[in-house]
């Protein structure tokens, strides 16, 4: 077997690592603008950061269809998720509970994902954005639950619009998917609650 | 049983850490992300049988089990007191199966699961609410049709609530509800707040603490972030109020506090004491002394402390 079909190993520990990997996840949703450390010793497959590839070994399954770009999920990276989380690649991002996507792409928008159901809003796509780095790009001012007055972040790498994309999906509110920003490590958590304004 | 089915002596039962299997946790993880992504709406979710009756916590143990590491101190606290059945058995449950480390002090509880009460010392940020709640839906007494309530809460249709509260003044001159007092979160969702007092309701408005509810029987698991608006519903003529009482606690002297009622003799005699165990504790080793922490004492039923 070459080493281009080897499937890399997930957690040592899936127990503690995974409610470690949880609990990041939790703040960075509940506290939208924080930026949470995904530490878990694992090494990613090919295409996925480490926060991307933690946060799907901690919350993907049998139960949850996994959309990913094309090039992910004919690579290193689909068999990776099949074989550690059993999960699904579905090649339409309507059916997915997670998605992954590249922040510099055009495709697919935001709102081609599951928004949920005006009964059902939990039913929403959780969207993991892969961004070139999470600090030292254009402020956007956050607020909404989880933030007292306001807070700052500055990823970079955002394709042109994407700020747009997020408002609009904020606007759907209580629809709408929420959206992890995701580069190496680290995780930003933007729940579809967060209101975001360009600081200028 | 058969002779080898029999386990041997030095065998524990082999439970994972936590009682829960991975795959469950891991459904309770994503219905509680989407429940922290939109505050107050109910998340359905496949409610586990545990080893206790449902009615007895297991919303709530399902979700200290799901979020527990090594890392956390559990507080767990039964109509505000440390030492009571419900609270030392749920606190012995997550000593046995996940080693978890526990206290009664609410400021070094990382979580702090809880039935009807939150805790008189202020939550810090960064620890972790877990209420266990009987009736998620804050309409089913109103609507007793699931999918009825559904529909009212995707359309924000909260006009029955209203005539409900209405009704009570126009009967009673006043709403009657004095816990499980329903809230708006964040400008859209009514909840039920769990049977808390509707004293402790102001306590959950734009709280520093996550506070995530647990209801077993009925499947659901709700949340609200830190800093979430929380809003107790009223009239602009019949504002809401919290409960308040003529006398402070009989242990402590404290004036602040929820008070339970103890009927202390058959002459007609009744005491007033904190609901809250480890704050009426932390009070008298402070110095505090109520009118009646003698006499308490002179019977055995505290010990009083000499500062």
């Amino acid at each position: 077997m070459s080493a281009g079909t080897m499937i890399a190993p997930g957690f040592s520990h899936p127990v503690f690592q995974s409610q470690a990997a949880f609990r990041a996840l939790l703040a960075a949703l509940s506290e939208p603008g924080t930026l949470q450390n995904v530490a878990s010793e694992i090494t990613p497959p090919e295409g996925l950061t480490t926060a991307t590839a933690t946060a799907l070994l901690t919350l993907a399954d049998y139960e949850t269809p996994v959309w990913l770009p094309e090039a992910l999920r004919n690579g290193p990276a689909g068999a990776w998720l099949r074989f550690h989380c059993g999960a699904s690649l579905v090649e339409s991002p309507a059916e997915a509970a997670f998605a992954v996507i590249d922040g510099t792409v055009y495709e697919p928008k935001l709102s081609a994902f599951n928004l949920g159901t005006d009964q059902f809003p939990d039913r929403s796509t959780t969207v993991i954005v892969q961004v070139t780095a999470l600090k030292g790009g254009s402020a956007l001012a956050l607020s909404g639950p989880g933030i007292l007055g306001s807070r700052n972040i500055t990823p970079q790498s955002l394709r042109p619009g994407f700020i747009d994309e997020l408002r609009e999906n904020g606007a759907l509110y209580p629809l709408g998917v929420d959206v992890l920003l995701a580069h190496g490590e680290g995780l930003i958590g933007l729940p579809r609650s967060t209101q975001i304004e360009e600081v200028r | 049983m058969t002779i080898h089915q029999m386990p041997a002596d030095d065998t524990k039962p082999a439970y994972n850490y936590a009682y829960l299997d991975e795959q469950t946790k891991r459904m309770i993880r994503r219905a509680l992300l989407k429940a922290v992504a939109v505050p107050g709406y109910q998340v359905p979710f496949g409610s586990r049988e545990m080893p206790l009756a449902r009615g007895w916590g297991t919303g709530g143990i399902q979700i200290t089990a799901a979020i527990i590491g090594p890392a956390d101190t559990l507080k767990v606290i039964d109509q505000g007191a440390d030492d009571t059945t419900n609270a030392v058995s749920i606190r012995r449950f997550f000593e046995r199966t996940a080693d978890a480390r526990t206290c009664e002090a609410t400021d070094e509880a990382t979580i702090i699961q809880t039935r009807h009460r939150i805790p008189e010392a202020p939550l810090k940020s960064g620890q972790v609410m877990v209420y266990q709640v009987p009736t998620p839906e804050p309409l089913r007494r109103l609507e007793p049709r699931e999918a009825e309530t559904r529909k009212m809460h995707a359309w924000a249709e909260y006009g029955l609530m209203q005539v409900k509260l209405y009704e009570d003044i126009a009967r009673y001159g006043e709403i009657t509800k004095t816990y499980d007092y329903p809230v708006m979160v964040n400008d859209r969702y009514v909840m039920a707040p769990s049977p808390i007092p509707k004293f402790d309701n102001p306590k959950m408005h734009m709280s520093p603490a996550l506070q995530l509810f647990g209801a077993g029987r009925e499947k659901r698991i709700y949340a609200l972030p830190p800093y979430t608006s929380v809003k107790s519903l009223d009239f602009e003529d019949h504002p809401f109020r919290i409960q308040s009482w003529t006398q402070p606690c009989g242990l402590c002297g404290a004036g602040d506090s929820y008070l339970d009622e103890v009927v202390i003799d058959d002459q007609g005699g009744r005491m007033f004491v904190c609901s809250d165990s480890h704050y009426c504790e932390t009070r008298r080793v402070e110095g505090h002394r109520g009118t009646m922490l003698g006499d308490a004492a002179a019977s055995g039923l505290v010990e009083e402390t000499n500062p």
